[in-house]
């Protein structure tokens, strides 16, 4: 098994020197020999990616092929595909087999990638750690002691375990970003409305946003020239020109202005994780750019707002679980009031049910105000500290997360340690601007990323800056021992 | 002691756009269970919603015909609740910003006006429905209706007994058939209505405890839940009793209401914004080109009849009540009918015999130009009235039929040959002196008989304006 990237296979497809077939069963081969100890998919059908590889061979063989045809790559198990098992990591959703294709999935399907399989990820995109899936935990392929992250766990393990050369992922606090960052890979989490959120299973609409994740930036690139478009069917999708994300990928960043946020450097970050940031910012100054002091005043508010209104859209978004038409439902129940409490005490796991409380509890009558609309009002400071803050810096970067991969087990007992994960995600979400993971460094042998934030739409140049990053270091080039053994 | 009885209504108005609110579902009636229930209707994971802009043109053209404000910008909420004929557990709704604002209907109890006032207007969609019965051992859930595009119409407490709330119900259900936003049919939930009744001592100013009686779709159900209702909240409060704000259902087979939920226990909806809807954004544009396709609104056109054809109030109230009345009596005018004759036709033969048949007039066998046709006959003397009649029953079951030659071939012709009228003018005084007699003496009754009588020997064929002025001549 080599190590290819998605640009290196689109070149080796296009010149014919290979197979969708040859290089999907290679992928399929290393799933069966890696995830039975990284967990990392949910689903696996081989004889359908095959069936896919197969048709896109013959695309190409007709001269038809895209770039992206015939690659192959692992759709996280929270985008619905026709026909597939979709569990959105939930005993709730465990037998539900998806009747119509995510936009992305089918975005995907037209250009005729193949479909790997679906990546196991946190309990309907709710944890930092892969912890809480019903399909099992995902074990961090550069220590499998270690979490990968989350929610989008899955598609960072599948990767770096080098069982697929990209995934889809999603990002609704820091989901792409933070795995991405401890597993060692280049994750974007695009601007709000970017990507069509329809089949993509909600948490919390307001904040939910699919994005690619790669081990490059060229490579989150293409998949992002499938990924983006305004799609009727999301009323969020927004009109933006189409681009095209490879184009200026190659710029030179000299001039560049990087704001860098006091707030992001202070306590709670790791000392060894701040050198790591300092020193990816050395190497930025020695492609050219400069650096801007900056501040994001409003960001200690960030979690605590998070934590009210992510939660308040899961209470309702959730609540078509109920065991009527889909999904699991209780096998004995009394009455209606039995049938629904049985069936989502049983469906949903700790963490879903945590969020669903607090949820419930800031709607209610005479908390609305106190909760909800408060915290309404505060992310509207947060999305004005940023704009702020680009009057005087063209992207902002930081730590993506406060440390590297944490033990199993360490802080899913406690979560408000465990919401802190996304202490440095969480506020682009807020404020829908796009956030950016690329590989900066190690600490004791494991990934550190930096994150790069850009202004709405400014995803060409986030790119383009990560890509110049990646020219010009190895990092993200590094393999977990015996990943390709 | 007296009483005094407040009413406020809201209003469900099943919208009629093709494809439901937020999906590109099917809207019509009758389908076989969930055959019209797309992955939205059912709640599918990951589905969305998309807002159908047909709804909102009919919200607006309500706001229009009730000369309401129309909000710039009106926002989306989630109403949250369980219930299995709710498939995503929330009612998509609007809760603090509605699309239409303060509006105003007028109404008529007898000759009596009053103008009711509408708080508001607002899109949502509509639930399942629940059917218990057609499963064994359990409740069948039908998803067809579910994401129906509904208006919800909110009155102010305006109306004080059955008689002005069944006329403010008339009144919005003519005038939403107007302008063409529902089709009205009561029967199949189309229109429904809630009706909030309270009670407070004569002429004092503090509102009392009010009771809800739920979805009435019929104008006699609405008039009988209200006596019964009101009758019951006085022995009530005479008894000494209060009231308690309830949800109650009427029972049409013993016009009696029951509390269904106490208020105090119902749900927290928590409410919020719909994050998956942007704010509903309307120009003024927008209005003014939704205000230029509508046609005119019935309360002006009345105005116009009576001002215009000299109908009376009663007549133009009749001919405005439907706007495919209006168009027939437009239809038939245009063909050069007498406008007064017309709506007198319209609103006594036709609409006896449409009711009869249960015809709505769109479906009259009669089509405008017949009418019209006969219409002109009797100003032209050709045929009396009574011929006219005849000659109306024989259309309705073969509309077909050559107007003129069949009065030919049927002997319907009027007589209005002088010389014949005369002769047999003077048959009948020959033959009925006495009572030329008791005419000659003053009893004016004795004239009529003897047309009457003259009218029988002409087999009621001759000209009864002639026959009365040749009478007339002949005993003066």
């Amino acid at each position: 098994m080599k190590d290819w990237s998605i640009k290196e296979i689109s070149s080796l497809l296009r010149e014919k020197k290979t197979s969708s077939v040859e290089i999907t069963t290679d992928y399929l081969q290393q799933i069966k020999k890696k995830n039975p100890e990284i967990n990392a998919f949910i689903t696996v059908d081989e004889s359908r990616s095959l069936a896919q590889a197969k048709l896109a061979d013959q695309r190409i063989q007709s001269g038809e092929g895209d770039v992206f045809t015939g690659i192959p790559i692992a759709q996280k198990d929270i985008f619905c595909a026709e026909n597939w098992l979709t569990t959105c990591g939930s005993k709730m959703l465990h037998n539900f087999v998806a009747p119509y294709d995510a936009t992305v999935v089918k975005k995907f399907n037209e250009v005729g990638a193949v479909n790997l399989g679906k990546t196991n990820m946190d309990e309907f995109a709710m944890g930092s750690s892969n912890e809480t899936s019903y399909f099992g935990a995902v074990k961090n392929p550069w220590d499998l002691s270690r979490v990968p992250g989350g929610s989008s766990g899955g598609s960072a393990a599948a990767i770096a375990a080098r069982m697929c050369p990209g995934a889809t992922a999603t990002d609704t606090g820091g989901s792409i970003r933070q795995p991405a960052s401890l597993c060692g890979l280049t994750g974007l989490k695009p601007t709000y409305g970017l990507v069509s959120r329809y089949g993509m299973i909600a948490f919390a609409s307001s904040l939910d946003q699919a994005g690619p994740m790669a081990k490059s930036s060229e490579d989150c690139a293409m998949m992002m020239n499938v990924m983006a478009g305004f799609d009727t069917k999301d009323s969020t999708s927004i009109d933006h020109k189409k681009e095209d994300y490879t184009k200026n990928i190659d710029q030179s960043i000299e001039g560049l202005k990087i704001g860098l946020p006091k707030e992001y450097f202070a306590e709670g970050l790791d000392g060894d994780v701040a050198k790591v940031i300092e020193a990816a910012i050395d190497q930025y100054k020695k492609l050219g750019a400069t650096i801007v002091d900056i501040s994001l005043p409003n960001t200690n508010l960030s979690i605590p707002v998070y934590y009210v209104l992510a939660p308040a859209e899961a209470s309702s978004n959730l609540s078509r679980y109920d065991g009527v038409r889909f999904g699991h439902r209780t096998s004995q129940y009394d009455d209606l009031m039995d049938m629904y409490c049985k069936t989502r005490q049983e469906g949903f796991g700790e963490e879903v049910k945590r969020r669903i409380l607090i949820g419930t509890y800031v709607l209610s009558a005479g908390y609305y105000d106190a909760y909800y609309l408060k915290a309404q009002q505060i992310r509207h400071l947060i999305s004005e500290d940023f704009k702020k803050a680009f009057q005087s810096c063209d992207v902002i970067m930081g730590p993506t997360a406060p440390s590297t991969a944490f033990k199993a087990n360490e802080k899913i007992d406690d979560p408000v340690t465990m919401y802190l994960q996304d202490i440095y995600t969480i506020a682009t979400n807020l404020a829908g601007l796009p956030g950016m993971s690329i590989p900066a460094g190690f600490v004791n042998k494991l990934p550190v990323g930096i994150q790069i934030i850009g202004n709405y739409f400014d995803e060409a140049r986030m790119l383009n800056v990560a890509h110049e990053f990646q020219k010009a270091t190895d990092w993200h080039k590094a393999i977990p021992e015996g990943a390709l053994s | 002691m007296n009483w005094d009885v407040v009413i406020g209504i809201e209003t469900h108005v099943q919208l009629q756009t093709k494809t439901k609110i937020f999906s590109g579902a099917s809207t019509a009636f009758g389908a076989e269970p969930n055959t019209q229930a797309c992955v939205l209707s059912i709640a599918l994971p990951g589905t969305l919603p998309v807002l159908n802009y047909e709804a909102v043109q009919c919200a607006i053209k309500f706001g229009l015909a009730t000369n309401a404000e129309i909000a710039p910008r009106s926002i989306f909420a989630r109403k949250n609740y369980f219930y299995p004929d709710l498939p995503k557990g929330y009612q998509i709704s609007q809760y603090e910003l509605p699309v239409v604002g303060k509006g105003l209907l007028e109404i008529e109890v007898g000759d009596i006006k009053k103008t009711v006032r509408i708080t508001r207007a607002h899109l949502e969609e509509d639930a399942g429905k629940s059917t218990h019965g057609v499963v064994e051992n359990g409740t069948g859930i039908d998803l067809n209706r579910a994401g129906t595009p509904l208006l919800e119409i909110v009155s102010e407490p305006d109306m004080t007994s059955a008689a002005e709330a069944v006329a403010y119900a008339k009144k919005l259900h003519e005038l939403v058939q107007w302008i063409g936003i529902c089709d009205g049919n009561m029967q199949e939930g189309s229109f429904r209505c809630d009706i909030n009744v309270s009670i407070k001592p004569k002429g004092t100013d503090k509102l009392g405890t009010r009771r809800e009686i739920k979805n009435l779709n019929s104008f006699k159900f609405i008039e009988q839940a209200i006596h019964y209702e009101t009758q019951w909240q006085i022995e009530m409060l005479e008894e000494g009793k209060t009231i308690q704000q309830a949800t109650v259902l009427f029972n049409p087979e013993t016009g009696e209401t029951k509390a269904m939920r106490s208020k105090e226990e119902a749900n927290d909806y928590r409410y919020f914004p719909d994050p998956d809807l942007l704010p509903l954004e309307i120009s003024d544009e927008e209005i003014s080109q939704i205000k230029k396709s509508m046609t005119e609104l019935p309360h002006l056109m009345k105005v116009r009849l009576e001002k215009d054809y000299q109908l009376s109030s009663y007549d133009a109230s009749g001919i405005t009540s439907d706007k495919h009345v209006a168009d027939y009596f437009f239809a038939t005018l245009k063909e050069g009918a007498e406008p007064k004759q017309i709506a007198n036709w319209i609103l006594g033969q036709l609409f006896s015999k449409l009711n009869e048949s249960n015809l709505s007039i769109e479906h009259s066998p009669i089509k405008p130009e017949v009418l019209s046709l006969l219409l002109k006959r009797i100003q032209d003397g050709t045929i009396s009235n009574n011929g006219a009649k005849q000659l109306f029953e024989k259309l309705w079951v073969s509309p077909d039929i050559e107007i003129d030659a069949f009065i030919e071939s049927e002997g319907l012709k009027q007589v209005s040959d002088s010389g014949l009228i005369e002769t047999m003018i003077d048959e009948v005084l020959k033959n009925n002196q006495a009572m030329v007699d008791e005419y000659r003496s003053g009893k004016e009754k004795a004239f009529n008989a003897l047309v009457g009588q003259i009218m029988k020997v002409s087999k009621g064929k001759a000209n009864p304006g002639q026959v009365n002025d040749l009478l007339k001549k002949k005993l003066s």
